[in-house]
């Protein structure tokens, strides 16, 4: 099965480098023929890919440890649902996963457009084939997941040998969570490679229209969820299993895998400058090409070891190659863009500063200059020992410091931006829309004001976010209103129809809503308590308005660790409310040991348990404990951003054209007693 | 003003606003890197400031007192004491032969680490599970 999974995998280089260079053809000479079996070819590339990945999976689901890879991530013992994901636990399987998350992708555009966008998708299929080509290379040249296990042998050379059992997945990894944020972090990474497609594409064929922004911004979104999943499930695991009480430390590769999603943010929001008014085409490309290569650039500094994180793969020489792709593709958008530059030239200007247009450009500029100062403090190690000479490393101060002023400034522009009027906003309409919610932000703020809040950056958080919800339910009023006049609905059903009507904007609001939630919790943060004690049987610890007993310990031997487990009574007000069970895990296979965090968590706060260790003199457990409040919000706010762009790339509903016909009468019996109208049809989005 | 000057001035100002801070942020918690050798070298003012380094932890050298545990770094040839006075328990990969970064200060020829980072030694790639001890008085 190994001999076929990489037969299958060089078959698929063979194929992808086809469905390149055929495709240059295709494009040079139009012949239908070349076309159409290039674009097969990349069809046939990526079905090889998931052979290919199966295959693998398979040498996992079979035992077989004559394979270097399976030896080195799984074991006899391993649960099943892990052996699926021991696929992705080192570099060869992650790059290959990698190729199959894209291989989906390129599937599903090659055959959604097989007979739509004639002049553009033979473009579109070179770029793609282009970079499938080099992460097939990784795959079958430099990092083979197919590897047989060898030693040496006599004589120098290398003999086959079989294991009976493998090391076994590394503990950290064996927790559902782990399982599912690689799949959506590496769906939304590979994502990004379609709107660059398309982009690149438009650009280099001069594709006619702005039908190419519609097609980018869709397949934009679709990563974009991913992306924003993966962010939040890879920090809710670090913050349920790590048991450092955080969920995200500005560690380079959580930096990496935040670059991408402020800028493909940006793209999401000054698309829709480009749609209305014609505006910022060079800026909304070189956005689209800049999330592709800090995409790459994020993979890179993931494997490559350059700079130092606690996440890190072994180091390799697989670094190299990645910084000549990011060379060729920055080559290639440069080339395309200055020969075609002219296509991009902007229809309109900016007419005034208090306008929608302007609200996004500087939504634009600040998650620019985050993600400049996010991307240089990560590679800020580098960058001095060039420079300078020695090698300096910036740690949470920087980036804290930078980026919670960017956040509030979006904060402000996410209640402020929908409001506004396109070119300019007169100030009636400013008081009118305003005058509400600014109050109800100044209101909310003054009550936590009372309630002894004194960070002016959770104040100022807090205030905006009642100011920026209240211009959210005003819109939703508003627009339910209109609706009711006509279908006399209850202001829910009208909601939900003015929703499905425009779902690209109502949906955006529903994404808004959940950052905004997401922004409370984060804005908890700042009144994070903690203690760490000592203690044995019968011994208490008080945290805010929790008592902690321990009751006792006991080690419990599972398959393949042994748990260590602390029975803790959490009291509150002298009144038993729960028991809570952290615990620490002792593997066997390599002896590593991992923590159990045990939350107890409401929407006011987190109490956050952690065995911590054992006292070096009395032996005795330490449990250390945090009181995290609103950090519930985060997950919760995150759900519902992922939601609300499920519900913004749902087609619109369109409303019926009901004519009133003088002489015939209706066709279709009137619907619950309306009058025949005239309804307004809602644009495409 | 004309509008171009507006959106200038608008754009200055939060660049400028943001720059100022992102170099407050800077001084705040910038860190040298060095190796075990390069340690020895250094002079002066150099030796005050808050540093990193790196390399393996010699084995059978783990010693846990009250309030500190001290263990040797290994790193081209040389090795360097060290003590570590956070209050978080070290983390779980931190064991004999492991990869570990120390950040603080060196004092007296040993160095005083106020953060433990460790990453798993393994025979076929470092595998993805480091973690970090912080003593609470680090700044994060």
């Amino acid at each position: 099965m190994d001999v076929f999974g990489s037969f299958a995998l060089i078959l698929a280089f063979v194929c992808a480098v086809y469905a390149f260079g055929g495709g240059i053809a295709a494009i040079i000479t139009r012949h239908p023929l070349l076309v159409k079996s290039t674009r097969q070819a990349g069809m046939a590339t990526c079905c090889l890919i998931f052979i290919a990945t199966f295959s693998l999976e398979y040498l996992f689901f079979s035992d077989n440890f004559s394979a270097a890879y399976v030896v080195a991530h799984s074991n006899r013992a391993l649960a099943t649902f892990y052996k699926v994901a021991a696929l992705w636990a080192g570099q060869e399987g992650s790059l290959l996963f990698w190729s199959f998350l894209l291989s989906i992708y390129v599937f599903s555009v090659l055959v959604a457009y097989r007979n739509k966008n004639g002049e553009l998708m033979p473009y579109v299929g070179v770029i793609l084939a282009g970079v499938q080509i080099f992460f097939l290379t990784l795959n079958n040249f430099v990092a083979s997941p197919f590897k047989a296990l060898a030693v040496p042998g006599a004589q120098g050379a290398m003999d086959l040998v079989s294991r009976a059992d493998g090391n076994g997945l590394t503990p950290l990894l064996q927790y559902p969570e782990m399982v599912i944020h690689p799949p959506n972090l590496y769906s939304g990474y590979t994502g990004f490679t379609i709107p660059f497609a398309f982009a690149l594409a438009a650009l280099l064929a001069r594709y006619p229209g702005e039908k190419w922004i519609h097609l980018t911004r869709k397949w934009t979104m679709i990563a974009w969820c991913f992306q924003t999943a993966g962010i939040l499930l890879g920090a809710h695991w670090a913050y349920a299993v790590l048991g450092w009480g955080g969920y995200w430390g500005w560690d380079p590769v959580e930096n990496a895998s935040l670059l991408p999603w402020l800028t493909g943010t940006a793209f999401l929001h000054s698309v829709m400058m480009q749609e209305k008014r014609g505006m910022m085409k060079v800026w909304n490309v070189w956005l689209v090409f800049s999330t592709f290569i800090l995409c790459i650039l994020g993979t890179f500094l993931t494997r490559s070891g350059v700079v130092s994180s606690v996440h890190a793969f072994a180091q390799s020489s697989i670094g190299s190659w990645f910084v000549g792709f990011l060379v060729v593709i920055f080559t290639v958008c440069l080339v395309a863009y200055l020969k075609n530059r002219d296509y991009l030239k902007s229809e309109n200007q900016l007419d005034a500063i208090v306008s929608r247009e302007s609200s996004f450009l500087f939504n634009n500029l600040i998650l620019l200059v985050s993600c400049i100062a996010v991307l240089s403090g990560t590679l800020f190690p580098v960058l001095s020992e060039a420079v300078a000479g020695s090698k300096i490393n910036v740690g949470a101060p920087f980036f804290n410091k930078v980026n919670i002023p960017i956040g509030l400034f979006l904060l402000f522009l996410t209640g402020v931006g929908p409001l506004l009027a396109w070119r300019k906003t007169s100030v009636e309409s400013l008081k009118r829309n305003f005058a509400g919610p600014l109050i109800i932000g100044l209101v909310a703020g003054a009550v936590i004001f009372a309630l002894g809040c004194r960070e002016i950056y959770s104040l100022i958080c807090f205030s905006l976010c009642f100011f920026v919800a209240a211009t959210i339910f005003m819109e939703f009023y508003r627009g339910a209103k209109v609706i009711r006049v006509r279908s006399h609905a209850s202001y829910l059903t009208s909601a939900i129809e003015l929703t499905m009507r425009n779902t690209r904007r109502y949906g955006g609001y529903i994404v808004h809503m959940g950052m905004v939630l997401v922004f409370i919790g984060l804005a908890g943060a700042a009144f994070n308590q903690n203690v760490q004690k000592e203690m044995q049987p019968g011994s208490s610890m008080q945290l805010g308005k929790y008592k902690l007993v321990l009751q006792s310990f006991d080690s419990k031997p599972e398959a393949n660790y042994t748990g260590l487990r602390l029975n803790v009574e959490v009291f509150v007000n002298n009144k038993p409310l729960m028991m809570l069970y952290p615990e620490r895990r002792i593997f066997e296979t390599n002896g590593e040991t991992g923590t159990m965090v045990a939350i107890y968590s409401t929407l006011r706060e987190d109490l956050y348990v952690v065995y911590a260790g054992q006292s070096p003199d009395t032996k005795l457990p330490v449990i250390h404990a945090y009181l995290n409040p609103l950090v519930k919000w985060i997950w919760f706010g995150g759900v519902i951003v992922v939601f609300g762009t499920l519900v913004a790339l749902l087609p619109n509903r369109r409303a019926v054209l009901v004519l009133s016909g003088a002489k015939q009468p209706a066709p279709e019996p009137l619907v619950h007693g309306m009058a025949p109208s005239i309804t307004y049809r809602e644009g495409r989005d | 003003m004309k509008k171009q000057a507006k959106f200038a001035v608008g754009i200055s100002v939060i660049v400028v606003s943001l720059a100022c801070l992102a170099w407050l942020g800077y001084g705040e918690s910038k860190t040298y890197y060095h190796t075990i050798a390069e340690l020895q070298s250094l002079r002066g003012a150099e030796l005050s400031h808050r540093m990193r380094v790196g390399g393996t932890v010699a084995a059978g050298s783990i010693r846990r007192f009250t309030g500190r545990v001290d263990f040797v770094l290994e790193g081209e040839g040389k090795s360097l004491p060290v003590s570590y006075v956070g209050s978080d328990p070290l983390p779980d990969t931190f064991v004999d032969k492991s990869q570990a970064l120390v950040e603080g200060r060196p004092t007296d020829g040993r160095f005083v680490a106020e953060v433990v980072q460790a990453k798993c030694a393994s025979k076929y790639e470092a595998a993805p599970g480091g973690t970090v001890a912080r003593s609470s008085t680090a700044t994060r």
